[in-house]
């Protein structure tokens, strides 16, 4: 049976893994690589690099890390954050990258997720949508979430699945940081609305609240930064108890 | 030396790490008569069987004139699709034809229960093995592995792997000399680690 993934997410910035709380107010937590190597260890499914300050003068640190942390490891690794064009995509998946991340970019040129997928093929290409809610809908964010592209979610999702998205990285702006749990409404919305999977990101906070993004929000993916990197509590505790509520997670 | 197939399908900076870290020597031909000095061949691939299109007349006749010289051959994801007669994602296009059968969608409604699954079938699942194989040597019933793909390839003769995903299909084919994998094996961890092992000591 498909096993739901449990994704953690390193958020680098100047080579060293930072979290920010509702994206701002960063505070250190330490080597990418390193934290790699122990949620590998720890049973983790996959790992996203995002440099939430990706720069042009920061290409090169960033090759760097994604080649540190891809290369003792042998499972999914996702990178995100400042690639705009085929070549910033290239240079990640040269790297050691096995998928890269758009947002900013997808949502100004959504042929460039076809392009990307005729190179790379859908599967290495994932669409992040940072989501606020605005009234009974949400909409889409950019630039690390400073502005609004005015782009509802679920039509988003849609059309950049249709444009060969092979992955969604679904972030509750609202949720993020907040470890009040993953926004299971938005999260179905859009799970619901494409037949590709649908990472949920944004406000874990307990285990209880990954069983319910699965459960109640239909994702095929949760994804977590803090209460991972901080050492609140452990992957392989995490697995144990969604196996406990009958969710099949990967031993 | 084990020869990678570089036919434009894909990034294969991750078989390339994997394949060193179990000890490894690959290099890529540049065309159908670098073979030659290929102690094994591998075709690699990811996303539309169209791409296999690449691989024509020259790069065949190339491989199975490895295989006759005992030269091993092992087909990752479409590579494996390839191995069989052709695929209903891209109809105009033969496959190698050493398995039998045609590749097809996998079903986007569980055929018992009716249920909507969504295609690709991406992420980790588990295996089952028919038979025992030389490939899954030391692999235990129910090891998760990473899939990324819509299309599989029939059960055949030289399943030695099997996944279910609505249907059963083939997870990876042992026949003599040729091999493959439906999953990725240079993302599936430990066990991916442990089948390209078994693969790669069987390569002299």
């Amino acid at each position: 049976m498909l096993a739901r993934r449990i994704i953690a997410c390193l958020d680098v910035r100047d080579g060293q893994v930072v979290k920010g709380v509702q994206f701002e107010g960063l505070r250190a937590a330490g080597d990418p690589a390193e934290l790699a190597r122990r949620y590998d260890a720890e049973g983790i499914d996959e790992v996203v690099i995002l440099d939430v300050t990706a720069t042009l003068e920061a290409r090169q640190a960033r090759a760097q890390t994604i080649r540190a942390v891809s290369r003792e490891l042998f499972l999914p690794l996702c990178v995100g954050g400042g690639i705009r064009t085929e070549d910033d995509a290239a240079a990640a998946i040269d790297a050691g990258a096995d998928k890269v991340s758009l947002n900013s970019a997808a949502l100004a040129d959504p042929a460039l997720l076809t392009r990307l997928a005729g190179r790379y093929g859908s599967q290495a290409v994932v669409v992040a949508i940072d989501a606020k809610r605005q009234g009974d809908e949400w909409i889409a964010y950019t630039r690390s979430g400073s502005a609004s592209s005015a782009r509802e979610v679920v039509g988003w999702a849609r059309e950049a699945a249709a444009h060969g998205a092979g992955e969604i990285l679904l972030t509750s702006m609202d949720r993020d940081g907040t470890k009040s749990g993953f926004d299971c409404e938005l999260t179905a919305a859009v799970s619901d609305a494409v037949s590709i999977p649908v990472i949920a990101s944004g406000g874990a906070g307990s285990f209880e609240h990954f069983a319910e993004v699965f459960v109640t929000g239909h994702a095929d993916a949760a994804l977590a930064a803090s209460i991972f990197h901080f050492n609140t509590h452990g992957v392989a505790e995490l697995k144990q108890f969604l196996r406990t509520r009958a969710i099949p997670v990967r031993t | 030396m084990i020869a990678l197939v570089d036919y434009g399908a894909g990034n294969l900076t991750s078989v390339r790490k994997v394949l060193g870290a179990v000890g490894a020597a690959v290099y890529t031909p540049p065309g159908p008569e670098d073979l030659a000095r290929a102690d094994a061949v591998i075709v690699p691939g990811v996303g539309h069987f169209e791409s296999t299109r690449t691989l024509g007349q020259a790069w065949r006749h190339a491989i199975l004139e490895q295989l006759d010289r005992g030269r091993p051959l092992l087909g990752i994801c479409v590579g494996l699709q390839w191995l069989f007669e052709g695929s209903t994602e891209a109809p105009g296009v033969t496959g190698f034809g050493v398995c039998r059968g045609l590749c097809d969608r996998l079903p986007d409604i569980e055929p018992v229960g009716g249920v909507r699954q969504k295609v690709p079938h991406m992420g980790w699942d588990t295996l089952s093995f028919p038979r025992p194989s030389r490939l899954f040597a030391d692999v235990a019933p129910g090891s998760y592995v990473y899939y990324a793909h819509s299309f599989a390839a029939p059960l055949a003769r030289p399943t030695v792997a099997t996944s279910s995903y609505g249907v059963e299909f083939t997870a990876g084919v042992e026949d003599g000399l040729v091999s493959g994998l439906q999953f990725h094996p240079e993302l599936s961890g430990k066990v991916g680690l442990q089948v390209l092992r078994n693969w790669v000591g069987g390569v002299r």
